[in-house]
C-alpha cells in the first residue's frame, strides 16, 4: 500500500515545526478520503442500480487507499510510533480534521452524487497541483490518487447532469441537495492556519490558484444540467480545525467499534 | 414435425454428450432454458443479496486493511452479479424481469445469506466456508453444458477463490490471536457449519431435478456428492485452525475415505428456504428497498439518455 519508499532522512531534514505542520495536513487529507469512503461504503448492497453500487464501491476504495498510504506518512512525520489503524481508530470526533462536507450523511442518492461533485472537484484540481509539491512523499501519493479522483470527478460530473437535466423529480432532490450541501463547500478552499503555513512554504497547493479550475469545471457542469449556481450562501467552516456537525460522533462510533471493545489486538 | 423435434432433441443431446458447449442461438429444449434462467439467475440473485451480510460489518470493520479487502470483496460480488445478469439474459430473459421475480419472492436466492452477520469472525467465516461451499458448486460449472454460464464461472471462480484465502486468513488471525478472537471464531463456526451444508441443496433422494439436470451437463454432481467433498476438505483446515466442529457424530470412515457426518436439519433449511429464516424479510426488504428508492435515479437517467440522443439527432440535422 505505500506509494513510495520511507525515507526517514528526507522527513529528518524538515525543522520540527514545519514537520508538525506537514503531520497535520496529511492527517487531514487522511480523515477527509477516510470519512467520505466510510460514507460511501454504507451505500454498499443498496444503490439505485447494480452498477452504482459497483461504482460507489470502487469510489470508496479508492478513497480508502488513499487514506492508508497518507495515515502510513502522517505517522512517520509524526514519529511516535503511532500506526495507520491508530489514527483512525483512536482518536476522538475532536481530533478528526476532515472538511464538513464528507461528514454529511448518505441522504437520497442526490445526496451522495452532491457531496460527492463537490468534493471530487476540490480534490481533483487539488491533486493535480500536490504532485508537483516539493514532498517527494505528498506528490507520490497525489501522483497516484490523481488517476483514481479523475474517474471519480468524472462520475460524478455526469451524475449531476444525468439528475440535473433529467426528470422533475430528479431535479428538485438535486435542487434540495445543493440547498443542503452548498454551504460546505467553502470550508474545501478556506485555508486554516496549517494551510497558509505550508502555502507559504510551497509544499501545497495554493487554494486560491485552484478556484478558477473548480470554479470552470461547476459552470461547465452545472450548465450541461441546466442549474445555476448558487449564490451568496454562508459558508459552514470548522472541521479541517476538529469542530464538527453532530454527524461525525456516530461515524466514529461505528468505525472505531472493534478497536474501541477489543484494544491492542491484531486482526 | 413430430419427427423433427425429436431429431433436434436428440442432436441436442448428442452435443450435449459430446460435451460442446451450447450457445445462445443453439435450439435447446424449453425445459433445459427454463432451468438454466432459474438457476442463472438464483445465482445472480445470490451475489446481489449476499453483498448485504458482509456489507454489515464493511463500516465496522477493524482494520484499514480489512475494511478495504472487504469492500473490495462486495465489489467483487456485485461484479459476479452483472456477469451473471448477463449471462442468464442470452438465454432471452431481462435485468428487470429477473428482479422483479427476486422481489415479488417469485425467484430464490441462496439460503445461506438469510442468516445474520453477528460478529467480526463472521467476515472470516463466511470467506472460508460459504466462499469454499460455493467454489465446490463453481468449479464444476466452469465445465456447464451452457457457454455463456460456463465462462462466466470462470471468472467468477477466480476472484471468489481469492476471497475463500481471505476468509481463511481472517480465521488464522483469530486463532493465532489473543482468547477472546479464538472464542469469536468458534462460536462463528459454531453458528455458520450447518447452514453452510445446507447450501449444497437437499438430500439426493429430495432432489428430484438432479438426473435431469446431470444428463444435461448443468450439472456436475449431486448435492450429496458435494457436501461430502466439502466436509471432507473442510475438517482438516478446521483441525488446522486449532476449531471444533460442532457436529457430535463427525468421525473419520476409513472405508469410504471420508467424513461420517450427523444429519443436517432439514425443517430448519425448508424454513429459510421458504422464507422464515432469520433475515428473509430484511434482506429481500431491503433489497426492494434499494430497488423502489433507486426508481426515480433509473428514470432521471433514462429521461437525460433521451434528451442527449435528441440533442445529438437534431445537432447531426
Amino acid at each position: 500500500m505505500q506509494v513510495a519508499p520511507s525515507d526517514t532522512s528526507a522527513l529528518n531534514a524538515y525543522p520540527p515545526e514545519l514537520r508538525q505542520l506537514l503531520f497535520q495536513y496529511v492527517l487531514q487529507l487522511a480523515d477527509t478520503s477516510l470519512i467520505l469512503g466510510h460514507r460511501l461504503s454504507e451505500w454498499c448492497g443498496h444503490g439505485p442500480v447494480l452498477e452504482q453500487d459497483l461504482a460507489m464501491a470502487n469510489i470508496g476504495l479508492d478513497l480508502l487507499g488513499e487514506t492508508r498510504s497518507l495515515y502510513q506518512y502522517a505517522a512517520e512525520l509524526e514519529g511516535q510510533g503511532r500506526t495507520e489503524d491508530d489514527l483512525a481508530f483512536l482518536r476522538i470526533a475532536t481530533q478528526y480534521r476532515n472538511p464538513l462536507l464528507v461528514e454529511q450523511p448518505n441522504g437520497d442518492f442526490a445526496d451522495t452524487i452532491t457531496r460527492q461533485f463537490l468534493f471530487d472537484n476540490f480534490h481533483y484540481h487539488c491533486l493535480v497541483q500536490l504532485r508537483a509539491s516539493a514532498d517527494e512523499r505528498l506528490a507520490a501519493i497525489a501522483e497516484k490518487a490523481v488517476k483514481e479522483a479523475a474517474y471519480h470527478l468524472k462520475w460524478s460530473s455526469e451524475w449531476i447532469i444525468r439528475l440535473g437535466d433529467g426528470t422533475e423529480e430528479s431535479r428538485q432532490r438535486l435542487d434540495k441537495a445543493l440547498a443542503s450541501l452548498w454551504r460546505y463547500s467553502g470550508e474545501l478552499t478556506t485555508p486554516t492556519a496549517t494551510e497558509k503555513a505550508l502555502q507559504a512554504t510551497g509544499l501545497i497547493p495554493d487554494y486560491a490558484a485552484l478556484l478558477p479550475k473548480m470554479e470552470a469545471h461547476l459552470a461547465h457542469v452545472f450548465e450541461e444540467a441546466t442549474l445555476p449556481v448558487p449564490q451568496g450562501v454562508f459558508m459552514m467552516t470548522g472541521g479541517k480545525e476538529g469542530r464538527h456537525t453532530e454527524h461525525l460522533g456516530y461515524i466514529l462510533a461505528e468505525l472505531q467499534y472493534m478497536q474501541r471493545t477489543y484494544p491492542g489486538l491484531t486482526w | 414435425m413430430e419427427t423433427v423435434e425429436i431429431n433436434l432433441e436428440e442432436q441436442f443431446q448428442a452435443r450435449i454428450d459430446a460435451d460442446i458447449s451450447i450457445e445462445p442461438k443453439d435450439w435447446m429444449p424449453d425445459a433445459y432454458r427454463k432451468t438454466l434462467v432459474r438457476q442463472i439467475s438464483q445465482h445472480a440473485h445470490s451475489e446481489l443479496v449476499g453483498m448485504l451480510p458482509e456489507g454489515n460489518w464493511i463500516t465496522r470493520a477493524p482494520s484499514l486493511k480489512r475494511k478495504s479487502i472487504l469492500l473490495s470483496k462486495v465489489q467483487d460480488e456485485a461484479g459476479h452479479g452483472l456477469y451473471l445478469y448477463s449471462a442468464a439474459e442470452t438465454l432471452g430473459t431481462s435485468r428487470d424481469q429477473m428482479l422483479a421475480d427476486l422481489h415479488s419472492g417469485k425467484a430464490k436466492y441462496s439460503s445461506i445469506f438469510n442468516y445474520p452477520t453477528l460478529s467480526w469472525a463472521d467476515m472470516g467465516t463466511v470467506g472460508w466456508l460459504v466462499d469454499g461451499a460455493a467454489i465446490l458448486n463453481q468449479v464444476p460449472l466452469c465445465r456447464t453444458s451452457y457457454g455463456p454460464y460456463a465462462r462466466a464461472m470462470v471468472r467468477v471462480c477466480k476472484e471468489e477463490s481469492f476471497h475463500q484465502r481471505q476468509g481463511f486468513e481472517i480465521m488464522q488471525t483469530l486463532c493465532e490471536g489473543a482468547p477472546v478472537q479464538k472464542e469469536m471464531a468458534q462460536e462463528a463456526l459454531n453458528r455458520w457449519w450447518w447452514p453452510t451444508l445446507m447450501m449444497f441443496g437437499p438430500a439426493d433422494a429430495d432432489s428430484p431435478n438432479t438426473a435431469q439436470s446431470m444428463n444435461w451437463r448443468i450439472k456436475r454432481f449431486t448435492n450429496d456428492e458435494l457436501r461430502q467433498k466439502f466436509v471432507d476438505m473442510m475438517v482438516p483446515q478446521a483441525e488446522f485452525l486449532g476449531l471444533t466442529v460442532p457436529d457430535p457424530e463427525l468421525q473419520w470412515n476409513e472405508t469410504k475415505k471420508g467424513y461420517d457426518f450427523g444429519g443436517v436439519n432439514w425443517e430448519e433449511f425448508w424454513n429459510v428456504v421458504k422464507g422464515n429464516g432469520m433475515c428473509n424479510k430484511d434482506r429481500l426488504g431491503a433489497r426492494v428497498k434499494a430497488h423502489e428508492e433507486g426508481a426515480w435515479v433509473r428514470e432521471a437517467a433514462s429521461a437525460h439518455a433521451k434528451k442527449r440522443a435528441r440533442k445529438m439527432a437534431t445537432q447531426a440535422a
